[in-house]
């Protein structure tokens, strides 16, 4: 149970993080991203923020090595530079640049983004749920 | 001159950064917004559905809630339907091949000194400046 209130909390906490940083408004998030034009450093200020309780975080968890609800910290992933991570990235990023939504903002304005917003969602949980299979084809 | 833009954004950052401080020191789990939702819908979650869903559920229901604070809240988005599905392709594949977003790559690779999490966050900033660039300043689509 108390696994669950956690988890509710950090999602409140970052979904309210989001709304007060700005990020769920897709026009500052397209002007960051807008390097040739009129550019808006926001982001850069909320990356900061965020970073710095964060790498506090990965410093405490690395030392104790458990959560303290028993459950090992996550290892390091081998620091393999493949295809996957760069080819992802580069499409995630073009969608990303095309509206101005990432994952966890469009799911924080999931009830604030209208009908546009949900037609987002459905077609990303859609390419989520093909990508195993996806990337199965490809490799064969 | 410091703008206020950047002072609230960098509180909603500390807010951001603490919820994934949480996640990780009490849960023992990464706070990664499309491994979140990825691991729940192509059935890779297993032991974690409950507290993932709780997230989820956190995540969704709790902004709309502090909307009465603010005069307005304006996501802006574009009404455009079909850039809007191809925009969320494109993020689901792109996050799930990739293994992250801005909040697992970005928030969480970084402050661990994570190369992976470096190297994602320059390429998907890259691509995107470069889709804003080419779809605002050449072709006056967005």
């Amino acid at each position: 149970m108390a696994r669950l209130i956690f988890a509710a909390l950090a999602g409140a906490l970052f979904g309210a993080g989001l709304l007060v940083s700005g990020m769920i408004d897709t026009i500052k998030v397209q002007g960051w991203l807008d390097l040739f034009g009129d550019w808006d450093p926001t982001l850069a200020f909320v990356m900061g923020g965020a970073i710095l309780p964060m790498a506090i975080a990965w410093h405490v968890a690395e030392r104790r090595r458990v959560a303290l609800l028993g459950d090992a910290i996550p290892n390091r992933a081998p620091p393999v530079l493949d295809r996957r991570l760069i080819g992802g990235s580069l499409l995630f990023g073009a969608g990303w640049g095309l509206v101005g939504l990432c994952p966890g903002p469009a799911l924080a304005a999931a009830l604030l983004n209208g009908w546009g917003g949900l037609v987002f969602l459905l077609a990303m949980v859609a390419a989520m749920v093909a990508t195993p299979g996806a990337l199965r084809l490809l490799k064969a | 001159m410091i703008e206020q833009d950047w002072i609230w954004g960098f509180i909603g950052g500390l807010m951001i950064g603490g919820a994934g401080a949480l996640f990780l020191l009490v849960n023992g789990r990464i706070m990664g917004a499309s491994g979140i939702l990825g691991s729940l819908v192509d059935g890779t979650a297993r032991g974690t559905r409950g507290e993932k869903l709780a997230f989820l559920a956190g995540l969704i229901l709790f902004p709309p809630l502090l909307v009465p604070l603010y005069e307005t809240v304006d996501t802006r988005l574009t009404d455009n339907m079909l850039l809007l599905a191809v925009a969320g392709l494109l993020v689901g594949f792109g996050t799930r091949i990739a293994n992250g977003c801005t909040s697992g790559h970005g928030v969480c690779g970084i402050s661990r000194l994570s190369p992976r999490g470096i190297v994602a966050t320059l390429v998907y900033i890259l691509a995107g400046g470069l889709t804003v660039l080419a779809f605002r300043h050449w072709w006056g689509l967005i």
